[in-house]
């Protein structure tokens, strides 16, 4: 939503709007990223995604995403897929801070127990150097 | 007749009681018609077998117990061993959730006609030695070891049966001696046993890395893990 005057702080900064990527936080499609395509009414809307039959959803179920793409209202599936291409939503999800979080999370939570005891060594390894490193530096400062 | 093995009517049922040919239809299909004209006409009789005197073959028994025995049911049930998670194969890590050796991590060698696992430590890696653990106590991991090389054919449920000690007889002077302790020493064969086992399993653990300390380590839950959502 662009404002032209000056000094006015935008009320919000995502809006729900026809082509904003948001992602499911509850129910069968939790975790999926899913565009907007339509509004119903006030709670509901159209969300589509390109593997994913067109439904409606409420917005409660929906946490809208700073991504947005460029499309008309209720695209074909092959415009939304070549629309989302276009924009590049899976490399800009992938990289930004939230979406990245999220991979981690996924990654931890397939951790098998004997690679959740190397990552255990790892860490215990990283930290020594660390304090290595500390150790010298506090050295070099007192001389 | 000469018995019938495994051979279905050969009148097959329209419903239930009710077959499909009739009674003359199936003399002549089951060929009684032939036994007949190979016995001349009549039908072959065979004379009663002598029956076999009890007296010949039973004695007398010495003993008629005062009220009738009860003889016991059949029972016909065979044994079999528990059915084997699918998470449980040769070389898979185990953790011991009960017992002695509670979180150590051990390699699976195989089930026992029991029921029971067959795991070792190894031995020189965890204390853990050639043992039997109960399937419901243990946590399959998903990491395999390899087992090649490893023969546990010799190994049954008979050779972790404990050695019945001969009964010695009290004699009066033995109340006032000091009792003389006997350690139980295991036998050279069984440490030879575990030797034979364990060699080829360590040197597979030593080609992956990190899994000896792994093995040596034991498990616990810490703050934040729940094991219900961990993945094994």
């Amino acid at each position: 939503m662009t404002v032209l005057k000056q000094n006015f702080q935008e009320p919000f900064k995502r809006y729900v709007e026809i082509g904003r990527v948001a992602l499911v936080n509850y129910g069968k499609d939790y975790g999926r990223l899913v565009v907007i395509v339509d509004i119903i009414d006030q709670n509901r809307a159209l969300v589509d995604a390109p593997d994913m039959v067109r439904s409606q959803m409420n917005f409660k179920r929906l946490s809208l995403t700073d991504i947005k793409i460029d499309i008309n209202r209720v695209p074909k599936k092959k415009t939304l897929i070549d629309a989302m291409e276009k924009a590049d939503v899976k490399n800009k999800w992938e990289n930004s801070s939230w979406g990245r979080k999220l991979i981690v999370q996924k990654r931890r939570a397939a951790l098998n127990d004997f690679d959740r005891f190397k990552i255990m060594l790892a860490k215990i390894k990283k930290g020594g150097l660390i304090r290595q490193e500390l150790a010298k530096l506090k050295k070099e400062n007192a001389s | 007749m000469a018995p019938k093995s495994l051979r279905t009517s050969r009148n097959p049922d329209l419903i239930r009681g009710v077959g499909k040919f009739s009674r003359s239809k199936m003399y002549h299909k089951r060929g009684l018609w032939a036994i007949k004209a190979k016995n001349g006409g009549v039908f072959p009789k065979h004379e009663a077998k002598p029956a076999v005197t009890d007296a010949a073959v039973t004695k007398q028994p010495k003993f008629y117990p005062a009220d009738d025995v009860k003889k016991p049911l059949v029972n016909k049930r065979k044994h079999k061993p528990t059915k084997l998670r699918e998470s449980i194969t040769t070389g898979t890590v185990l953790i011991l959730l009960a017992g002695r050796f509670m979180g150590k991590r051990v390699v699976f060698l195989k089930q026992l006609p029991s029921g029971l696992l067959l795991v070792t430590g190894p031995f020189k890696i965890n204390g853990v030695p050639l043992r039997r653990v109960n399937q419901s106590y243990v946590i399959a991991t998903s990491t395999k070891v390899d087992i090649f090389g490893v023969n546990v054919e010799k190994f049954d449920d008979k050779y972790f049966a404990k050695e019945v000690a001969e009964k010695k007889k009290k004699g009066e002077g033995e109340f006032f001696e000091a009792e003389k302790e006997e350690k139980k020493v295991l036998p050279d064969n069984k440490k030879d046993d575990q030797k034979t086992v364990d060699t080829p399993l360590i040197k597979s653990i030593e080609g992956v890395a990190d899994l000896k300390p792994y093995l040596s380590a034991r498990f616990s839950l810490k703050s934040g893990m729940k094991p219900h959502e961990l993945v094994f």
